[in-house]
């Protein structure tokens, strides 16, 4: 289970805007520590997030996104009250879930 | 007529290139406050609240009795009130020092130790969370650092002593950088700590994540590190010279808004 996320969501005129902090090193893979020995690549590869169950984004990234994520969206509908779902699976298997109600 | 046009000339090209150092200011101003959005310094507060509550080191135990000042247990609002004196060490101690105190006398942590630990690893990064935190708690309240006990105010007065104080291999003192208005090392600005320089600035922006190299850097790395730059030797973590340096900023920077965890480039 990867680290806590820090999601907020808020509804206004029909539209719901997400934006979520992901905790995660997102290691490209190219780096070298100090005693030069490669450092592995350790990144998210998928992202998903749902409303009410449904999905209403779903997003493959790869070493290009940078350390600690901040995803923004907007989705058509979704009210006060509503649950959001946003999970992300990275390349070493870990993963990560957090739930939060729309404001 | 040509003396006219010649200084309506010049006029106007000092104007034109004076809105446009404005409109250069309003656009970074703009790109900072984007930034505050999602600000990666909110991921170190989660894990410095865990870490709060979270039994550990040898004893077992959590920080939740740790006095910061206003009373065991009281974090809200005790981060614009450090560096203050306390009784029961016997001196006057910055935030990352009382940490240390809270982690040795409450979960058997051998302070010394963390304090030779390099900043970023092992438990120098825990203090670094929980220190994010305990600012976080005093989001937006304003600075109130005591100066009521007299090693308080002899702190200050130490604390001034050092900022002015010129050495190292260049002869720079703090005041070399932070001493006039209006300057600035590239494109950061330096605000002058020798005076109060407003709401967010200074002593008020860290803790604070820097995205130029993704790091969390509390006060004391911040020291540690304007020591670097000045080619100085390094000070001791959360030593006296660094706390008293401390006491001069925070007292400095009375009635100043606090916007620590902040965002930097």
């Amino acid at each position: 289970m990867g680290k806590p996320m820090r999601i907020r969501a808020k509804a206004s005129n029909g539209k719901t805007n997400v934006r979520a902090l992901m905790a995660h090193p997102m290691e490209g893979g190219q780096r070298k520590d100090g005693s030069g020995n490669l450092i592995p690549a350790h990144f998210i590869t998928d992202v998903e997030a749902t409303h009410n169950g449904k999905t209403v984004l779903k997003a493959q990234w790869s070493t290009a996104v940078s350390q600690n994520p901040y995803l923004s969206f907007t989705f058509d509908g979704g009210a006060a009250g509503d649950k959001i779902l946003l999970s992300w699976k990275d390349n070493k298997g870990d993963s990560r879930t957090d739930e939060v109600a729309i404001k | 007529m040509k003396k006219h046009l010649v200084l309506l000339a010049f006029a106007a090209t000092t104007a034109v290139s004076g809105a446009k150092a404005d409109s250069i200011a309003a656009g970074i101003a703009e790109y900072r406050a984007m930034l505050q959005d999602g600000n990666p310094a909110e991921l170190f507060e989660m894990s410095g609240e865990e870490l709060w509550t979270t039994p550990r080191g040898p004893k077992n135990a959590t920080l939740e009795k740790c006095d910061l000042g206003k009373g065991p247990g009281v974090v809200a609002g005790a981060f614009v009130e450090l560096p203050r004196y306390f009784a029961d060490t016997g001196r006057v101690q910055d935030l990352e020092s009382r940490l240390l105190t809270c982690m040795e006398t409450l979960q058997g942590f051998d302070s010394d130790k963390i304090a030779k630990t390099s900043y970023n690893k092992g438990e120098q990064a825990n203090l670094r969370d929980l220190a994010t935190y305990v600012a976080g708690q005093s989001r937006e309240l304003r600075f109130n650092v005591p100066q009521g006990h007299e090693k308080e105010r002899d702190m200050y007065e130490v604390g001034k002593r050092l900022f002015y104080l010129r050495s190292g291999t260049h002869d720079f003192s703090c005041n070399t950088c932070h001493g006039e208005k209006g300057k600035r090392i590239r494109l950061q600005d330096l605000p002058v700590l020798s005076s109060n320089p407003g709401d967010g600035i200074g002593f008020a922006a860290w803790p604070a994540y820097r995205v130029g190299n993704g790091q969390m850097w509390t006060m004391q790395k911040r020291l540690n590190d304007c020591y670097r730059q000045q080619r100085f030797p390094e000070p001791d973590f959360a030593g006296d010279a660094t706390i008293a340096l401390g006491v001069y900023m925070g007292v400095n920077a009375k009635g100043a808004m606090s916007i620590a965890p902040a965002i930097k480039r």
